[in-house]
Formats: C-alpha cells, structure tokens, sequence
C-alpha cells in the first residue's frame, strides 16, 4: 500500500500568520480592486467633483462670506463629504459582491480573520474616500473661487476624511443585507437622499418646519454640521455629535448582527 | 443500515506511530432543519491516502466536506483534522480545498489572486510556481471574469497548493469541464499526489474515483454504505440481484435481512440487491412466504447506480450524473 512509503508531515513546523492574516499585499490589492471599479470611481470621486463645480462656483452667492471662509468653500467642504460618504459606503458595500461571488466562503478556507477582513475593507474605502476628499479640494484650488484659511483647509479635510468612516459600517451593514450585485445602485439612492436630509445639498433652512425637524434624526445631518464647524465657527451642539455617534453604534451593530447571521448561515 | 466495511484495517494510522490522522470523524451527523443530510458517519484517513467520495448528488458529500473544513458544524459528532479542529488545521495552512463553483473575483487578475490568497498564510509557496504547476503561468495577467470555466477550476487548484497543505480536498472538481479539461486537471492532481499529499476528492463520476482513488467511500442518504478499494468496491457493487414473488411484503423488513443492501418492492414483486444473495434467497425461503425466487447478476454500472442512488430516482439516474 502506497501510504507505507510516505513519511510522516511534520506539523510542528506549521504557523498561523500574524494578525488574523491582515498584510499590506492585501489591502494593496483592496485598493487596486476600489479604483478598478469605474462604477464606484465615477459615484464617488467625479460626481462630488461635479457637483462642486456646479453648486460651489455660482457668482450669486460664491463669494459671500460664511464664517471664516466664502460659500464655495463652505459647498466644497460639503461635496467633499458628500464623495468620502459614497466611498467609504461602497467600499464596506463591497462585501455584498464578494458575499454573491463566493469570495468570502473561500476567504473562511484561509486564516484570515474576520476582524482583520473588516479592518483591511475599512482601509480600503478610507483611501478611496480620501481621494473623493482630494479631488473635490484640488478642484476647489483650481477654481479659485473657495477662499478659507489654509489650516481651515487641512482641519476640515481631516474632519471629513475621519467621519466619513462612519459610513463604512453603513456599507457593510448594506453588504451583508443584500447579498446581490445592484447594492451599488440601491447605495447611490441611498446615500442622495441622505445627503438632501443633511443639508449636504441645499441649506436646511430653506425648507418647511416639518422636513427641518424630521432632517435632524437623519444620519448624515450630525456629520455635516460638525465638518463644517471649524469653517463657521461656533460651538459644537451635542445634539450634532449625540446624532453621530448614535447613528455611528446603529450601523455598527447592524452590521457585526449581519455578519454574524452571514456566517453562522452554513 | 448496515456499513460495508469492505477494507483491510485501512484508516486506523500507520501502527506504531503517533502520527495523528489527516481526518478523523466520529458519529458526524448534519441536519438542516428537518432534513438530515449526514447521518452518523465514522471514518480516519491516515496521512498519504487518496481518497474518493463517490456517490450522487444529494447523498451528503459536501456536506462532510463542509464539516471537515469547517464551513459548517455538525449537529453532533465530532470533527478532528491533523489532531486539531479544523478552523487550527486551515489557519496553519494544512487544509486547503477546490470547491465547485464562485470562490473568485472577477475583477483580479489571475496572478493577483493567487497573491492575495498567498500573502494570507504564515508560508507559502512562489506564486509563479504554482501558477506553472497549475498550467496556468500563460493566462498570469488576465482578469478571472474572462477565464474558461477550465481555466477559473485550475486557478482554484492553484490556490488551495500556495500553503503547500498536507491535505487537499476537492469538491467535484470536474464539474461543468469537458473530457479534455478533465483529464488536464486530474493529471495535474495526480502529479501532485505522487508527492505525499493526502488527497480527499468528492465525485458523482465512476470512473473518476475508479482511476484516481485509492481508497473509495461510497456515500448514500449521508450514511457510508461501503469502503475499500476500487476492486473490492466494484465487486462489491457487482453483487447479485434476488427477485421474488412475495405479497404484502414488508420493505423494512427486507432491509433488515444480512447482506441485502437494496430493497424495492414492485407490487407482489421484490428486488433485492444483495452481496450476500445466498442468505437473502434461504431467508426469503425459510422465513417468508416467498416464491418464483431468482438470483441474477447485474452489470457492474447497474449495480453501482444501486448501490448509490436513491431508491426511488434510480430510473431516471446514471453514473455519468445528471446534471
């Protein structure tokens, strides 16, 4: 019988990786796999881009004063959340595809960890978002028009850049509840609507009493009130950072019960 | 149920060693909701054996797969791999497996898959390498979405060698590839075998478990109905066929007889698939009312399909597989 000439394998050798298998190599190619997807590029670093040029340069009102800024810099900072919102969501909703895929299944046949598989899609869509961040601001600087003081730049990018991360448990909450290809679409819509209720689009000020107070409970007008507070000045309300935080635990914890109910399934 | 251990002591480790086994199962059962998929399934491979699990779609091999790996828990048994729990085993690099289908993003290149899969174990092999082993070095650029479906299988292979596991599970590797695709990746498996790997494989083809296996596991309604070699397996599932005339018979009862492992009972008529068909025919004989009795020898693709496939859909059956 064949099994008598074979030597034992030595298992003594045999390591588990470091880190629940989290490495650079992986998230490098995270990125690549971000960028490759043109759908997500155009959602998430043109479209802001585009809005920005659209809404943030109108003569009417560009040059006006808001806080220690203009309101172009005032509607750049917004666009810019508005993209990092799109990035970091679609780079947690990517999960949803890689879920429809099998990805994920064969992922569970390697050592890596499911914390470090959440920690390398939560860096993967913080780069995307910084370049939504980047582009919406090199187009600010091109055109001219945002005036601010140039720490007022670098904090509110920073602000953006940082809150934007809280839309990544939104993504994957989303990811882990549709197991289907057209999340992406679903997201789109989403996160317009979203961005209309916190005032990312049109100051909230300009609508009915109702609207304005139903917008305040919705989850992205805390995060747009307080990327714009180093630009306007003022003080932080709790309510803005209570909306945040609150909304920061909701999407968390759907997404840790999604992911629990996705792989406790088989 | 009766297991046909047809095997001679295979499966309990190499005497004298404490080498602990490859895989090892104990009282394995697996349901899903009312429907039980495995049930009770003992059964070591020893470190070096090529095993096939051979039986039709639906008998529950890839649900042992699963458990073995790790995908799922067993509603009761239990589960060793190399002497540790599987998810130890896989996160050492020990365990790998080629499933059926999906288990790739399309939007890598074949090359960047077989890195970031790499870059995940504690050891690895050269990327480049196994990507030549595989057969695939030439297509290393292209993107998965626009490899054959052949091409997509050998890349799954290609992943599950980068931590050089000591054991290798397939999971009806071949499916959906045409007679060329197949003999290129089971040569490929075969070549790889040849250097001491364990290899486990799940197949619903015959021949492929004839001409690969060593060892072949007939698996049917989860439970092992037989275990040994291709030869004495084939003979085994060449056993002879004992008709009769029998009214109101009792199939359970029937299935109770030593040695009968396939019952069906048409009208007045029985059938009964035995390896033993002396002992069926003095019992139906002695014990029952039976008559006309006749014993004939079935064909060994005839026998095989009964051996395996379930009672009722042997008809519309046969061992190349539906699908």
């Amino acid at each position: 019988m064949s099994t008598q000439a074979i030597p034992a394998p030595d298992l003594s050798t045999r390591r588990a990786p470091g880190l629940g298998g989290f490495n650079l190599m992986v998230l490098k190619l995270e990125i690549r796999r971000l960028l490759r997807n043109r759908r997500t590029v155009i959602f998430a670093v043109i479209s802001p881009v585009i809005f920005f040029l659209a809404f943030g340069l109108n003569s009417a009102y560009a040059s006006e004063r808001a806080g220690h800024g203009n309101v172009a810099a005032f509607v750049m900072v917004s666009m810019a959340l508005y993209g990092a919102v799109l990035a970091t969501t679609s780079g947690g909703a990517m999960v949803s595809i890689e879920r429809a895929a099998g990805w994920s299944r064969q992922l569970r046949l390697t050592p890596l960890s499911p914390a470090a598989y959440i920690t390398i899609k939560m860096l993967g869509a913080l780069v995307l978002g910084g370049i939504s961040v980047i582009a919406v601001f090199a187009a600010g600087i091109i055109s001219h028009k945002p005036q601010m003081p140039v720490y007022l730049w670098i904090v509110s990018g920073l602000c953006v850049w940082i809150g934007s991360l809280i839309f990544t448990a939104f993504g994957l909450f989303l990811g882990y509840l549709l197991p289907t290809e057209n999340v992406m679409q679903f997201l789109g819509i989403g996160i317009a609507i979203l961005a209309f209720a916190g005032g990312l689009f049109t100051p909230l000020n300009q609508f009915p009493h109702l609207f304005r107070t139903i917008a305040q409970f919705t989850p992205l007008y805390g995060l747009n009130q307080l990327v714009h507070t180093p630009q306007l000045g003022g003080n932080v309300h709790l309510a803005w950072a209570a909306n945040a935080i609150i909304w920061l635990v909701i999407l968390a914890a759907g997404a840790v019960w999604r992911f629990r109910k996705d792989t406790a399934r088989v | 149920m009766t297991v046909t251990n047809v095997g001679n002591g295979r499966g309990t480790g190499q005497d004298g060693t404490a080498q602990p086994l490859a895989v090892g199962l104990r009282g394995i059962h697996k349901s899903f909701g009312s429907v039980e998929a495995v049930r009770g399934i003992d059964l070591d491979i020893a470190s070096g054996e090529i095993v096939a699990f051979l039986g039709p779609n639906g008998a529950g091999k890839t649900s042992t797969i699963d458990i073995i790996l790790g995908l799922s828990r067993p509603t009761a048994g239990e589960v060793s791999v190399f002497g540790m729990t599987p998810r130890q085993a896989i996160s050492r690099g020990l365990v790998s497996a080629v499933m059926q289908t999906g288990g790739l993003l399309k939007d890598l290149t074949v090359a960047e898959t077989a890195q970031y899969t790499a870059s995940l174990f504690a050891h690895s092999m050269p990327v480049p390498e196994v990507l030549k082993r595989a057969g695939i070095d030439g297509i290393a650029d292209r993107r998965v979405g626009k490899c054959s479906g052949g091409e997509q299988q050998r890349l799954r292979f290609a992943m599950a060698l980068l931590s050089d596991p000591e054991l290798l599970i397939l999971d009806e590797p071949t499916t959906g590839m045409d007679v060329e695709g197949r003999r290129g990746f089971w040569g490929a498996i075969r070549q790889d075998a040849a250097m001491g790997r364990t290899v486990l494989f799940a197949t619903h083809y015959l021949e492929e478990a004839d001409a690969y296996a060593d060892r072949i596991i007939l698996i049917r309604h989860g439970e092992i109905v037989a275990d040994g070699t291709s030869s004495e397996v084939k003979a085994l599932a060449a056993g002879r066929t004992v008709r009769a005339t029998l009214a109101g018979a009792d199939e359970a009862v029937l299935r109770a007889i030593p040695g009968a492992d396939n019952v069906e009972v048409r009208g007045d008529t029985v059938l009964i698939h035995a390896t033993d068909s002396d002992a069926v025919a003095r019992y139906l004989l002695t014990s029952t009312p039976a008559r006309d009795l006749e014993i004939n020898t079935r064909g060994l693709e005839d026998a095989f399909i009964a051996l395996t496939s379930d009672d009722s859909a042997r008809n519309s059956n046969n061992a190349g597989g539906s699908r």
